[in-house]
Formats: C-alpha cells, sequence, structure tokens
C-alpha cells in the first residue's frame, strides 16, 4: 500500500533556507578576492591564476544553486514573501558573484598589477567592499526568523538595525573609492593609459560588491515594508 | 430475517475493513503535521493515536454514528422491506473500504467521510429512490464540508496570530512562551472536554448538568495545564541552539504544548471518522437485533463503538508506523509553534462538529487550519496545486463511493434474493 502523503506535499520547499545558501556560496566566492589581491600585489602571477580558477568554480556553484531555487518555485507556491521580492533578492545576490569573478577574470586576463604604493589601499577598499556583501549575508540570515514571527515585532527591528549597519558599510567603501580615484588620478600619467583605464573599470567594479550587497539589502527592507 | 448472523458477520467484518483502512490512513494525515513538526516521535504517535482514538471514538463518536446510521436515509420508507437497508448499508460499507483502499494506493486525497455519505446517499437513492434520502441533512452535511475548513482556518490564523502578539514579536518569546504556553495548554483541554461533556456521555452512563459540565472541563484545562507547566520547567534552555535560529528553545517550549494538541488532535479524528465505519455496521444490528424492525429507537449498542476503535488501532499499529514515517518525516516546514496552531484550530473544530452529530473530513479540516496559519505568514511556502487537488477529490470522491454502493447493492441484493 502506497502512503497518501498529500499532506507532505501540501509543504512547499521553503525557499527561505536555498535563498540563505546561495548567499553564502556568494559570500565565500567574494571572500576568495582578497588572497586573489594580495596575490596580485605581490606579483604572484601563477597564484592569482589559481585563486581566479576558483573564485570562477565558486560562481559557478552560486549559479547551479540559483537555477535550482527558481525551478523549486512553482507559481503555484504560497509564501510569506512575494515571490517577485524573492526571486530580486536572488538576482542581486548572484550578481555579487558574478561581479567578483568579472573582476577576477579580467585581472588575470590582462595580468594586471597594483600601480606603485596602491597595493594596501586597493586592499583596504576591497575589505570594505567584502564586509558590505558578508553584513548582506547577516541579514538575509535572518529570514527564517522573520518569517516565524511573520515580519513584525522585535525581530523586525534587529533586522532593520542589522541593515543601517549595512548602509553605514556601503558609504564607507564611497569613501573609500572617491580616495582611491584620488589616489589614481594623481599617478595615472605615468602609466600606460590602456592599464589605467581598466584599473578605473576595477575600482567601479569593486565598488559594485558593496552596492549590490546594498541593494540585497534594500529588496529586503521592501519585504519589511508593508 | 433468514440470514440474522450472515448479516451481522459481514457488518463486523465490513465495518472492521474499513476502520483498519482509517487507523492505517487517515490517522495518518492527522498525526502528520504533530510528528512533522518534530515535537513527538513516531512511536509516541502510535501510542497517543491509540489511545485517544479509541477514547474518542468510546466518549464522543456517538452524534456522529447516529447521522450515518439513520440521519440520511428515510427509513420509514423501508419498514416493509428492512433487507434493503441492511444490503444498503453493508454495500455502502464495502465501497467507501473499496475506493479508500484504491484511493491510497494512487496516491489520491481522499476522505473516509465523504466516501461513506457518497455511499450511502449513492445506495439510497438510486436503490431505493431518491426519496428516501433526507436531502436536507446530506445539504446540510455539505455544507458543513465547506464550512469546517473555513473555521478551522480561521481558529488556526487567530490563534496563530496571538501567539506571534504574545511570544515571538516580543523582545523575550523564551519567558513569554513559559508564561503564556500554560494557557494554550488550558484552551486545549477545556475546549475537548467541554464539547464531548456538552454533546452528553448519555450512553457510557453518565449525565451531568451545565454546571457541572463546566466544572469539569475547567478542572480538565486545569489538570492539562498543570501537566504543562510541569513538562515546561523540565526543558533545559541552552542558549547556544538559539545561535543560529532564534527561536529553537521557545520551539522547545512549543513542543509541549503540541504533544498536548495532539491527543486533541487524535480524540477527535475518533470522534468522527470511527464513525463512518461504525454507523452503518450499528444500523444493520438494529435492524437484525430488533428482528427486522427499521428500529429508529433502538439505542446504540456500545460495542459497535468499541469494534470501530478497535479496528482503528490495529490499522494503526499494523500499517499506521510506516505510514506517520512518511508523511510526517517531510513536513520540515511546520515548527511546534505553526503546527499547535494548525492542530489545535482543526481539533476544536472536528469535536464540534462531532458534537452536532456532523460527520466532516478530518484531514480537509487541517488543510483548512494549516492554510489559515500559512496566511497569518506563518508558513515558508504552501504548495496551493495540493490544496486545489485535495478540494477537488471532493467532487470525484462522492460519485465513486456512490457508483461503487450502487453495485454493491445489487449484487448484494442478488445474492440474498430480497
Amino acid at each position: 500500500m502506497v502512503a497518501k502523503n498529500y499532506m507532505y506535499r501540501l509543504f512547499g520547499h521553503s525557499p527561505v533556507k536555498p535563498l540563505q545558501t546561495h548567499m553564502e556560496k556568494v559570500v565565500i566566492c567574494v571572500q576568495e578576492l582578497i588572497p586573489f589581491f594580495e596575490a596580485v600585489n605581490k606579483g604572484d602571477h601563477s597564484e592569482a591564476k589559481n585563486l581566479q580558477k576558483n573564485i570562477s568554480k565558486l560562481e559557478k556553484d552560486a549559479d547551479k544553486l540559483k537555477k535550482d531555487l527558481r525551478m523549486h518555485l512553482p507559481t503555484g507556491l504560497m509564501m510569506p514573501v512575494s515571490r517577485t521580492d524573492l526571486l530580486e533578492v536572488l538576482r542581486l545576490q548572484d550578481q555579487v558573484a558574478n561581479k567578483a569573478k568579472d573582476i577576477a577574470g579580467i585581472m588575470v586576463g590582462r595580468k594586471m598589477v597594483f600601480p606603485e604604493d596602491m597595493g594596501p589601499l586597493f586592499l583596504e577598499y576591497l575589505q570594505r567592499c567584502v564586509d558590505a556583501a558578508e553584513q548582506a549575508l547577516v541579514t538575509v540570515n535572518e529570514l527564517d526568523e522573520l518569517v516565524e514571527t511573520g515580519f513584525r515585532g522585535a525581530e523586525v527591528e534587529l533586522v532593520k538595525s542589522m541593515l543601517k549597519k549595512l548602509d553605514k558599510i556601503e558609504s564607507d567603501t564611497d569613501k573609500i573609492q572617491i580616495k582611491t580615484r584620488a589616489t589614481l588620478f594623481k599617478i595615472e600619467k605615468d602609466l600606460p593609459p590602456v592599464d589605467v583605464m581598466f584599473l578605473y573599470k576595477i575600482i567601479e567594479w569593486v565598488g559594485d560588491l558593496a552596492d549590490l550587497s546594498q541593494r540585497v539589502g534594500s529588496r529586503l527592507q521592501m519585504m519589511l515594508a508593508r | 430475517m433468514d440470514y440474522a448472523t450472515i448479516y451481522i458477520t459481514l457488518a463486523v467484518v465490513f465495518g472492521l475493513f474499513m476502520a483498519w483502512g482509517i487507523g492505517a490512513n487517515d490517522v495518518a494525515n492527522a498525526m502528520a503535521t504533530s510528528v512533522g513538526s518534530k515535537a513527538i516521535t513516531i512511536k509516541q504517535a502510535i501510542i497517543i493515536a491509540a489511545v485517544f482514538e479509541f477514547a474518542g471514538a468510546l466518549l464522543a463518536g456517538g452524534q456522529v454514528t447516529k447521522t450515518i446510521r439513520k440521519g440520511m436515509v428515510d427509513a420509514e420508507l423501508l419498514s416493509s422491506t428492512p433487507d434493503l437497508l441492511i444490503y444498503g448499508m453493508l454495500a455502502s460499507l464495502l465501497a467507501a473500504g473499496i475506493w479508500l483502499i484504491i484511493a491510497t494506493y494512487y496516491g489520491w486525497p481522499v476522505s473516509t467521510t465523504h466516501s461513506i455519505v457518497g455511499a450511502i446517499v449513492g445506495f439510497a437513492a438510486v436503490g431505493i429512490g431518491i426519496e428516501a434520502v433526507h436531502w436536507g441533512k446530506v445539504g446540510t452535511i455539505a455544507m458543513s464540508w465547506v464550512v469546517s475548513p473555513l473555521l478551522a482556518g480561521t481558529i488556526a490564523f487567530i490563534l496563530f496570530i496571538s501567539v506571534q502578539k504574545l511570544i515571538m514579536d516580543t523582545p523575550k518569546p523564551i519567558e513569554n512562551a513559559k508564561k503564556y504556553v500554560p494557557y494554550y495548554m488550558f484552551l486545549v483541554g477545556f475546549m475537548i472536554a467541554l464539547v464531548t461533556l456538552f454533546k452528553g456521555l448519555k450512553h457510557v452512563g453518565l449525565e451531568m448538568s451545565t454546571g457541572e459540565n463546566y466544572f469539569i472541563a475547567i478542572s480538565i484545562g486545569l489538570l492539562v495545564m498543570m501537566l504543562g507547566k510541569w513538562k515546561i520547567s523540565k526543558i533545559n534552555i541552552d542558549p547556544n541552539e538559539d545561535k543560529d535560529f532564534h527561536f529553537a528553545n521557545v520551539e522547545k517550549i512549543f513542543a509541549v504544548l503540541m504533544m498536548a494538541t495532539a491527543c486533541a488532535m487524535a480524540f477527535a479524528h475518533g470522534s468522527n471518522d470511527v464513525a463512518n465505519a461504525v454507523g452503518p455496521v450499528a444500523a444493520v444490528v438494529g435492524i437484525v437485533e430488533s428482528g427486522g424492525q427499521v428500529a429508529q429507537k433502538s439505542a446504540m449498542p456500545i460495542w459497535v463503538l468499541l469494534l470501530g476503535g478497535i479496528g482503528i488501532v490495529a490499522g494503526l499499529a499494523m500499517y499506521g508506523n510506516r505510514v506517520i514515517a512518511t508523511v510526517g518525516s517531510g513536513i520540515t516546514a511546520l515548527t511546534p509553534s505553526r503546527g499547535f496552531a494548525a492542530t489545535l484550530a482543526a481539533s476544536m473544530t472536528v469535536v464540534l462538529a462531532s458534537g452536532t452529530g456532523l460527520p466532516i473530513s478530518t484531514t480537509h479540516t487541517l488543510v483548512g487550519a494549516v492554510l489559515g496559519v500559512g496566511l497569518a505568514r506563518g508558513i515558508g511556502a504552501l504548495n496551493l496545486g495540493i490544496v486545489r487537488t485535495i478540494f477537488l477529490s471532493w467532487i470525484v470522491t462522492l460519485p465513486a463511493g456512490a457508483i461503487l454502493s450502487i453495485i454493491f447493492f445489487f449484487t448484494l441484493k442478488g445474492i440474498f434474493g430480497a
């Protein structure tokens, strides 16, 4: 006799846990940029290449998680968060990993190096942007508690304070970005123009890591604001 | 009454067969939310189910049995041909039992209640005549099938919102859980006891006044509350477990409550669904024992209710284990705090319906309650496709039960030659 298991099938797979797993993967991917930048700073191209491969692999893993989650969100699923919000958070999370892959990819492809003395500044800048991604993860990890409390009460206050911290980190990265650009501007005349172009590009992209992380947070905020 | 012994034997065998099926399958659905929320183990579920299903059937199962037995068919019309009613009831039991087995095999979500009601209406309307069916009563029953999930859903919604307001959304959920959960436990004991007492325990030889009823219900509520308090005081609150998920310890407290609601659910299920198997048996026994009278006044023999209880427990013991494991292990979206709201709402609705003698579907009521919790933003995801399938099965089960019972009715009529 086969079991009547419709009572079990009544419960769709909650999308919250997979969303968190995806963000964890994304953050691991982004964190790999730190040893990568260190290797670039030391001029160790073979090490940089290895790390870039790893970043690329982590991004692919995250991609797979993203596709899995999309497949498991049939339209007939009644969720405590809107389908649109959820998919948007997922898309933004995924873009963070994509950006990390692009940064590592182009830096390895063009065998880029940081101009003299700028290594520490780039690392500081990257570190703060990675902080933003980590803070976004902390916030996403509160989603299951939010579902539990029905997006009300004390838990909402906690998440709001986390989002505030995320905004603070993002604004820090903006400041460091301005500083980094200014430093590069001062020495750009002495560097090959194409290299400079791409350095500006990298500065922009690293900043995007924080921007996108902040947008993940903003989307969560929209879930709270109803 | 040439075949008196054969009739009774057949009724007992078919009744046991159906009760066994209910025990093996339907109980699993009733207990699934409790096991699924990890509040109780499968072993505990089986023991709880066995004890409380039996108690529910015996103490509160009388009214619904009466409805199934003689509420839907106009026995007056059959006073000259009591055999027809016997064939019909036997056919209904067989039809509902077989339809259950078929549906279970294919994994269709059907309701035991719907199949037996469909079967009885089917044989009466076709085998005897349209006018033999008490359409008013059948209409009320059909209405209750719409109302019961809605009612359960509303109660579950309110219960869950109250849990959020009083416990989850506060800065100190653990303290508040310890404070308020015992009151919910009181509610469980009080409601179930009150409804059971109010419709009277005459058939087990107890008759009490309204005041006495309230007094006993409150006492039972307090008793459950005390038990809960004692259980909660023994919970080991481990702050470490809250790192990953802040409500881990709160849920431990709710698990105690869930245990009480699981008992209530089993009791409610016993009070309503046992009648599906026992009602027709009681009808056959009543006619045969009164020597062919379509007796409308004969008392319901207690041993018939016992029979239903035994059948259910047997089914549960033989198959329930496996079914509950399959059903219960998959439900992870249901934490004790949510599961309790759904189960308590469903059991309150079912016991209420049992009290008024309405045979409703426990499963559908529970689905309604789960949806209510989901609407209160309490469940990660609900598969609405399955909800649609479950409610569609209403429409299929009624004619299926009816057609099968019509076939068996004419077969039996042919065999015994009326």
